[in-house]
């Protein structure tokens, strides 16, 4: 398999990858680490890609394994590192700096949900996969992601109304 | 009647009973300008939802073709050079075996060599032996010391008495 044939696969899911190991590991820079680090074993690995069914799905999966990793040892060293970069820099919000001011909230929201209520949200609200497609990533079956997917968010909703009535009520 | 609907649609997506279609029905409904007031709070959620979706990677992933360096070839090659190496040597010793290797082709000229040499290290050891020769003067030095064990003999008489 040539750089080009592999780039033409990877491309598509590429951000999906990204965006599903900033949720996990919050910090852009780690997310990126982790993301060049999937895609490198899946280089390393081009010549099994073809029996791979859906290479989409094993690489969100793998990317997934990759992060609980990391988030383990980081555990096992006991270092927390704070991370703030919540804002996603965008024109047409402009106007309503409330609303963005709500927007990171909604990023802090998230980010206190536990880790699989945090990936099913990720792969379900951002990313648009089928319920299907997220039980075979995460390894779950199809009514446990509904259930876990409706916590999360009625716990979305029940902190944003909470915030949002916040001195009003 | 358009409320009425997306009110529907929220109390099935908080239960996870959405299809995608739907969803993408609300995403649209909540990046509207103004919604209705009581459905206000659900908006930055869905904001937030489109938002990160436009979130890139952007970092390079440097892809090495990497090409697994064969050591069975390198040691077949070794093999060859070796190889090689001793047959050309055992060329040249065949072709012209003297003056390569330092030596005179002539017997007679390496006999006067041979005893140049072997008259110039004899000449170098005749003075090492000289050098030594000194040692006998020691040897002699040793000698009149044995006298003391005489004196030791009549003073060991003198105390026994």
């Amino acid at each position: 398999m040539t750089q080009t044939e592999f780039l033409n696969i990877v491309m598509p899911f590429k951000d999906k990858v990204f965006r599903l190991a900033k949720r996990l590991l919050v910090s852009t820079e780690e997310a990126e680490d982790a993301t060049q680090e999937v895609l490198l074993k899946l280089w390393n690995n081009k010549t099994k890609m073809q029996e791979y069914k859906n290479v989409e799905a094993f690489s969100m999966t793998m990317t997934k394994n990759f992060c609980f990793d990391k988030l383990k040892s980081k555990q096992a060293q006991n270092l927390k590192i704070v991370h703030s970069n919540y804002e996603d820099g965008n024109t047409s919000l402009q106007k309503q700096v409330e609303l963005n001011d709500s927007v990171n909230w909604v990023a802090k929201i998230i980010e206190d949900l536990p880790e699989q209520q945090r990936m099913i949200i990720q792969l379900r609200d951002i990313e648009e996969y089928d319920f299907d497609e997220i039980a075979k990533i995460l390894d779950m079956n199809n009514t446990a992601v509904r259930v876990a997917l409706s916590r999360a968010r009625k716990t979305i909703r029940e902190k944003l109304t909470n915030t949002h009535n916040y001195g009003i009520k | 009647m358009v409320l009425n609907n997306i009110e529907k649609l929220i109390e099935k997506y908080e239960n996870g009973e959405t299809t995608l279609n739907e969803e993408a029905q609300l995403k649209h409904y909540f990046s509207q300008e103004t919604v209705a007031p009581h459905l206000e709070m659900y908006k930055p959620m869905f904001n937030y939802f489109l938002l990160n979706k436009q979130e890139q990677f952007t970092k390079n992933v440097p892809l090495k073709t990497k090409k697994t360096f064969n050591y069975k070839w390198i040691s077949v090659a070794a093999v060859a050079v070796l190889m090689l190496g001793f047959y050309l040597n055992s060329n040249v010793l065949n072709t012209n075996d003297c003056n390569e290797l330092g030596t005179y082709c002539e017997p007679e000229q390496a006999l006067n060599e041979v005893s140049k040499q072997l008259a110039m290290i004899s000449n170098h050891f005749n003075k090492g032996t000289q050098s030594v020769n000194y040692l006998n003067t020691f040897e002699k030095g040793a000698a009149t010391l044995g006298y003391l064990n005489e004196v030791e003999n009549t003073t060991n008489i003198i105390f026994k008495k």
